[in-house]
């Protein structure tokens, strides 16, 4: 276990390396980065300023190195428009998009998983027919899409829910649905293949015969063995919703980090932009190993295996 | 995996009635993207000031608004028709670009193995850790947007799904013995690439590129709709929306018609993706 946890982390940290390479590259593609920080009618003299201030003048690959020992101190930059560092700005944003995630997350898993077991379990049914169309519509509507829709049916036809701004439980509700839809997808299907699954094995006929119902096999057996790829999922869909929130926070006017980065490309504050996709990006790779440490407790057949 | 496709034609008999339906939405949606031009009643971008925010079937001067007209007096059955094409055109491009990226890569990875393989597989791993969207906002916003850009950025990050398709079948294939009798043979790594491992990894690989396909149609109306898509006066589905959703208290018609094309089109394609992959793969059929 120690071994795989070992190599795990290793990968993670080769995936996070990767990552910030990759996003260094990305801001670097425009030729010169100082032209992303700059308001558009800037003189080419504060221009070649900035550039010095900021060491965009240096060879790439000092900046390279440079931006590496910042990041390893924890040093993120600063923002160009605020003067002040933009993991601070950042920091201050986060705890509605975590509000956001977890809302949503609770919305995904409340619906999805018993959605997914009925799928499963009354399969040919007309409930089936019904939540599998249910389930295929939560995947095809744009995030966008489904909170404009609720917008326009509570916020402005009913007028039971705030259609913007942040604060109230309320307010919390309708971003909550529409991020978490596509999630709720995901789960529906995960748990519906995994329960599917297990059904076929002997372990079910085994207690279908010792007289059990189908209901008490698979709360009793079935879920705890099936309950292993969904958990998986869940991880994964942690990152998923945090990166969904750039859309959605936009919709509803949500100050959470979606908002705060769609904000800052249009102020051209490109550094908050990177903490932000850096530090969504690490949730990802954090959740993902996670996931692989919990499923490797609970199923020690794929410990020895690897 | 090489009697996939005859497989497939026999069962193409018996097709679904929702696939049909689905079919049919589809095969409209085309159309109305390639005859856009000479189905549209209007000029996309007209701007008729006194037309500004009617409802659907609004008459001005003889000219019937049918959809109504958005903030600038635009007639938005024009706008809808028009946004077809631009989803389907970016959503057609940035597929091909990224299976063409993604596919490459992958069975060069199985088929040489070694360094290559690590580099192209580490690589797919990276890629696979920034959520695609964010590495779509943050390149599109440093590039600028715009039709190219977002064609480019949309399919050099959805590139790595195929890498991981292509490489293991290509892993898969390449131990079979007619690829061996091949190389035998004295066919070189392109010409096994291209002539014989591609046929046989086409299956996977096609549904693979439908499911991304209905996930680029939402990438670029959400790129859009967040203004970092296809730029006004051009009209896309993704953009019209983000107009309206200003307007969603005066007129909701602006988001309602753009919305239920675009959620017609996922939709249709996401049926048909889950059928096609059904047809391969018996084990996830429901029924």
């Amino acid at each position: 276990m120690l071994n795989y946890a070992a190599q795990r982390l290793i990968q993670a940290f080769v995936a996070m390396f990767g990552v910030l390479t990759i996003v260094f590259i990305v801001m670097h593609l425009s030729g010169d980065p100082t032209l992303l920080l700059v308001p558009q009618d800037a003189s080419a003299e504060m221009i070649a300023e900035l550039r010095h201030q900021l060491g965009f003048d240096r060879p790439v690959w000092v900046q390279y190195l440079d931006y590496l020992y910042g990041l390893l101190h924890l040093d993120f930059g600063v923002s160009v428009v605020q003067r002040v560092p933009a993991l601070d700005i950042v920091a201050s944003r986060l705890p509605y998009t975590i509000q956001l995630a977890a809302g949503a997350l609770v919305v995904a898993i409340g619906f999805g998983i018993p959605a997914g077991i009925v799928m499963a379990t009354m399969r040919g049914s007309v409930i089936e027919r019904i939540l599998t169309a249910i389930v295929v519509t939560g995947q095809s509507v744009p995030t966008f899409l489904s909170g404009i829709l609720l917008i326009f049916i509570f916020g402005v036809t009913l007028r039971w829910l705030p259609t913007s701004g942040s604060g109230e439980f309320s307010a919390l509700i309708m971003p909550s649905i529409a991020l978490g839809a596509l999630s709720m997808s995901t789960f529906a299907r995960m748990t519906r293949i995994s329960i599917i699954d297990e059904l076929g094995k002997d372990y079910v006929r085994a207690g279908r015969a010792r007289g059990l119902s189908l209901g008490s096999v698979v709360v009793r057996h079935v879920l705890r063995n099936a309950a292993i790829p969904v958990i998986t999922i869940a991880a994964l869909e942690i990152g998923n919703l945090l990166a969904g929130a750039v859309i959605i926070e936009t919709v509803f006017a949500w100050p959470g980090i979606g908002q705060l980065a769609i904000q800052s490309i249009q102020s051209r504050d490109f550094m908050i932009v990177q903490v932000i996709v850096l530090l969504i990006s690490f949730v990802y790779v954090l959740t993902s190993v996670l996931a692989d440490f919990v499923y490797a407790l609970v199923d020690p057949r794929i410990r020895l295996v690897r | 995996m090489h009697t996939a496709l005859p497989a497939l034609g026999v069962r193409l008999r018996r097709v679904p009635l929702s696939v049909a339906f689905v079919s049919i939405i589809f095969l409209m949606v085309v159309l109305l993207a390639i005859f856009a031009p000479w189905i549209a009643p209007a000029d996309p971008n007209k701007q008729t000031l006194l037309a500004r925010l009617k409802p659907p079937g609004f008459e001005l001067r003889g000219v019937t608004y049918w959809l109504g007209t958005d903030d600038l007096g635009r007639d938005l059955l024009s706008r809808t028709i028009h946004g077809a094409g631009v989803s389907l055109s970016v959503a057609v491009l940035s597929v091909v670009v990224s299976t063409l990226v993604g596919v490459t890569l992958g069975m060069v990875a199985g088929w040489f193995r070694g360094k290559i393989e690590i580099i192209v597989m580490r690589l797919v791993d990276i890629m696979m850790s920034i959520p695609a969207i964010l590495l779509a906002v943050l390149t599109v916003a440093v590039l600028g947007p715009g039709f190219l850009n977002l064609v480019l950025v949309l399919g050099l990050t959805r590139w790595p799904r195929y890498t991981r398709v292509a490489y293991a079948q290509t892993l898969q294939i390449s131990n079979l013995p007619f690829i061996k009798a091949s190389e035998l043979a004295g066919a070189g790594a392109a010409r096994i690439l291209f002539h014989h491992v591609l046929p046989n990894i086409a299956g996977p690989i096609l549904i693979v590129a439908t499911a991304e396909f209905g996930l680029m149609i939402l990438m670029e109306a959400g790129l859009s709709f967040l203004g970092l898509g296809i730029q006004p006066p051009a009209a896309s589905w993704g953009s019209i929306m983000s107009v309206g959703r200003q307007y969603l208290e005066r007129a909701w018609w602006i988001v309602a018609f753009p919305g239920t094309c675009l959620f017609l089109l996922v939709f249709s394609v996401n049926v048909l993706g889950d059928w096609l992959r059904d047809q391969f793969d018996p084990r996830s059929r429901s029924r």
